[in-house]
C-alpha cells in the first residue's frame, strides 16, 4: 500500500506541545504506585544478603529466623524449582548465570541469600537478621584487567576467562574496519588515551518493589514497578517453572526508573514467597538497599589510540574496552553490543579496530542506565577530541567539524551512515553559544562531503 | 515496647491511633488511617522530602516523626488540603508548568510549596531554592519546578490577571 506523509495541518500531536496526561493525579496525590498498594493478610519479604564479596556458602542456618515473631516462611535456594539460573536477558537468549538465591557460592557483597516472609516489614527485617551464614572467604577480584589475568580467581564455572563469550568463541566483540595498524604508522601523530567511568546508581525516588498476589486459583497477580513488564513475566514463569498464562503482570505508575526498574530483581522471590505462603507477599527495597544491592550503571575502561594527520583528518582509531559486568551477566551484553557499534563515534574514521570485553568481577552486578553502553564511549570520544585538538594545535569545533560523520559515510560495523545531523548541531551549538565559526565550517553540511 | 493510645486530629478529623515509641506519623498515614497515600516512602530516613506533611500549619518530615510525641497536634496532608485556599492555584502551576514526570515527589513538593507561600507569599528566587532544599525530584529537573513555584506565588498575590497570564503560557 502506498503511504504519503501526513499533511502538517492533520496532525495533532508532531510539532504540538503535549501535556503529560498523568499530571493532575500527581498533584492530586492520587496515582498509586506499588508500595500504595494494600491486600487482606499481606506480608512482606526481606532479603538476608552476603557480607562477602566472594566466598563458598558452608552453610546456611535459617533456624531462629524461622522461630522469629510474625515470621510465615524462610525461603532458601533449596526452595526453588529446577532451571534456577538466571539473566535480564535469559528469555532474548542471553546466558542464564546467577542464581535467585545463592547455592553454592557468593559473588558480590550484598548477594541475596535468604528470603524472610513475615506479617510486618519490621519483624521481616529483624528475622533476616538472624539468618546464620558460615562462608569460607576465597580470592577476589575487583579490577576488569585483574580479572582477565592468567591467575585470577574464577568467579563462574560457566565463564572460565572472567569473560562473557560473544557469539560461538570470541572474548571480545569485535569491530574492524579497514587496516588500523598501517593507517596507525602511517599518520603524523598517534594520540593515545584511556578513560574510566564509575558505577552509577539510577536512585529513581521509588525504589524497587513489588506485590504477588494469588488469585485463589492456582494464578498469581503481580503487581510491580518494572520497568520490563512482558520480559519480567516471562523471566518469572521460567524460573519458577510455570506455564506463562498462571501470571498476570499488573504494571501502576514507574515511581522513576531511569534503567534500574529493568534488570529482574524482586519478582521471582516475592511470587516465590506467594506461592509457598498462598498470600499476598510485598517485596520492596528499601533506600539503602536501592543503593548498594540493586544493578548500577557500570564502570568502563576504555583505551583510544588514534592516529591523527597534522590537517585533522582522524585516520585510524583503535579501541580496547574493558565493560565491569559485576558478578553477573545480567543485560551486560547487550551494552557492550551497543558500545561496540557506537564506534569511532558520530565521526567518520576509515581505519577501526574495536575489542569490547564483557568482564566479571566481585562487584556489584551492573544493568540499565539510560544510554547504557553509549555513555561510556561517548565520553571516552568526546575527552579524546578534545586531546587530539590540543596535541595538534587545532581548535575544537574544526576538529569536530572537520571529522563528523556525513551521509554515506561508513561506520565501523559496516552501516553506511543515514540521516547524520552532527554537522548542523555543532552549528547549532555554535550559534548558542555565540562561538563563531569560520565561513568555510559554516558551509558543511551533512549532506555534502565538501564544504561549499 | 508498650503500645500507647492517643488522639491525633488528621485532614479535620480527630483520630485515635495506636503507636508504640518509635511508630511514626509515616507509618500512621500510610497504613492506619487508611491509605493516606499521597504521603509517600521514598527512603525512610528524612532525606528525600516525599512523606512531607504539614503539622499545624508547619512543614515536617513525617518518616522522622515519632507519633507518640504529636498528641492532640493536627496533621494535613494533600487529601486533606483540597478545599483549602491556595491548595488549586499550586497544583495548577505544576500543570502549567510541567513540573512533575513520575510524580512521586510531587505530593511532598506541592506541601512544601504550600508552606513556603503560606509563610512567605513572595518569595524570592534564593528563598525558592531554599525551601525546596530539602525535596528530592529525580525526573524534571528542578527548573520546571522552581517556575511553578514562581508562577503559583504569582498567581495567589497577584490575583486573576496573573493567572490568566500565566495560564495563556504553554508549558
Amino acid at each position: 500500500m502506498a503511504s504519503e506523509a501526513p499533511k502538517a495541518e492533520a496532525l495533532n500531536v508532531v510539532g504540538q506541545p503535549v501535556k503529560l496526561r498523568d499530571l493532575k493525579k500527581h498533584v492530586g496525590g492520587q496515582t498509586s504506585y506499588c508500595d500504595d498498594l494494600r491486600f487482606p493478610r499481606m506480608l512482606h519479604l526481606k532479603m538476608h544478603r552476603s557480607v562477602q564479596p566472594h566466598a563458598k556458602l558452608l552453610a546456611v542456618d535459617t533456624a531462629a529466623a524461622a522461630r522469629s515473631e510474625g515470621v510465615v516462611r524462610v525461603l532458601t535456594h533449596a526452595d526453588l524449582p529446577g532451571g534456577e539460573l538466571w539473566s535480564g536477558l535469559a528469555t532474548v537468549g542471553g546466558a542464564g548465570d546467577e542464581p535467585v538465591l545463592a547455592s553454592d557460592k557468593v559473588r558480590w557483597k550484598g548477594e541475596a541469600i535468604a528470603a524472610v516472609v513475615a506479617r510486618t516489614p519490621e519483624q521481616a527485617e529483624a528475622a533476616a537478621a538472624k539468618v546464620k551464614v558460615r562462608y569460607e572467604p576465597l580470592p577476589a577480584v575487583f579490577d576488569v584487567e585483574e580479572a582477565l589475568a592468567a591467575g585470577a580467581p574464577n568467579l563462574i564455572a560457566h565463564w572460565p576467562g572472567n569473560h562473557y563469550i560473544f557469539g560461538d568463541d570470541h572474548a571480545a566483540a569485535q569491530i574492524r574496519l579497514g587496516d588500523v595498524e598501517k593507517a596507525l604508522a602511517e599518520a603524523d601523530r598517534v594520540v593515545e588515551n584511556v578513560y574510566q567511568t564509575s558505577p552509577i546508581e539510577q536512585a529513581p525516588l521509588e525504589t524497587i518493589g513489588c506485590v504477588a498476589v494469588p488469585d485463589g486459583d492456582g494464578r498469581y497477580t503481580v503487581h510491580t514497578g518494572s520497568q520490563s513488564l512482558s520480559s519480567t513475566l516471562k523471566s518469572v514463569a521460567a524460573y519458577l517453572g510455570l506455564p506463562a498464562n498462571r501470571l498476570r503482570f499488573v504494571s501502576g505508575s514507574v515511581g522513576g526508573g531511569f534503567g534500574g526498574k529493568a534488570d529482574l530483581a524482586v519478582e521471582v522471590t516475592a511470587t516465590l514467597a506467594a506461592i509457598k505462603t498462598g498470600r499476598p507477599v510485598k517485596y520492596r527495597y528499601t533506600r539503602e538497599e536501592e543503593m548498594f544491592a540493586s544493578s548500577t550503571r557500570a564502570a568502563w575502561r576504555v583505551y583510544i589510540k588514534d592516529g591523527v594527520m597534522n590537517d585533522g583528518r582522524i585516520v585510524a582509531r583503535k579501541v580496547t574496552t574493558y565493560h565491569d559486568s559485576g558478578a553477573y551477566l545480567r543485560m551486560s551484553n547487550y551494552g557492550a553490543m551497543k558500545h561496540s557499534t557506537h564506534w569511532p563515534g558520530p565521526y567518520t574514521v576509515a581505519n577501526v579496530w574495536v575489542d569490547v570485553y564483557c568482564v566479571f568481577t566481585n562487584r556489584t552486578p551492573s544493568g540499565a542506565m539510560r544510554g547504557f553502553g553509549i555513555m561510556p564511549a561517548s565520553f571516552a570520544i568526546e575527552v579524546q577530541m578534545d586531546r587530539v585538538a590540543k596535541a595538534i594545535g587545532m581548535d575544537p569545533w574544526r576538529l569536530r567539524l572537520l571529522n563528523a560523520y556525513r551521509n554515506g559515510d561508513m561506520r565501523g560495523h559496516h552501516r553506511a551512515v543515514k540521516d547524520a545531523a552532527m554537522i548542523e548541531t555543532i552549528q547549532a551549538t555554535a550559534k548558542l553559544s555565540e562561538q563563531n565559526l569560520t565561513g568555510d565550517l559554516q558551509s558543511l553540511s551533512s549532506w555534502r562531503q565538501k564544504a561549499g | 515496647m508498650t503500645a500507647k493510645i492517643l488522639s491525633l486530629n488528621v485532614n479535620g478529623r480527630d483520630e485515635t491511633i495506636l503507636c508504640d515509641g518509635l511508630t511514626t506519623l509515616q507509618e500512621v498515614l500510610r497504613d492506619q488511617l487508611g491509605l493516606l497515600t499521597s504521603v509517600k516512602d521514598g527512603c525512610t530516613q528524612g532525606g528525600c522530602g516525599s512523606c512531607s506533611v504539614l503539622v499545624d500549619g508547619e512543614l515536617w518530615l513525617s518518616c522522622l516523626a515519632p507519633v507518640a510525641a504529636l498528641a492532640g497536634r493536627a496533621v494535613m496532608t494533600l487529601e486533606g488540603l483540597k478545599q483549602s485556599a491556595g491548595i488549586a492555584a499550586i497544583q495548577q502551576s505544576f500543570i502549567d508548568n510541567s513540573a512533575a514526570q513520575c510524580g512521586f515527589c510531587t505530593p511532598g513538593m506541592i506541601l512544601t510549596v504550600k508552606a513556603l507561600l503560606d509563610a512567605n507569599p513572595e518569595p524570592s528566587h534564593d528563598e525558592i531554592l531554599e525551601a525546596l532544599s530539602g525535596n528530592l525530584c529525580r525526573c524534571t529537573g528542578y527548573l520546571p519546578i522552581v517556575e511553578a513555584v514562581k508562577d503559583a506565588a504569582a498567581r495567589l498575590s497577584g490575583g486573576a490577571d496573573a493567572a490568566r497570564a500565566s495560564e495563556g503560557r504553554e508549558g
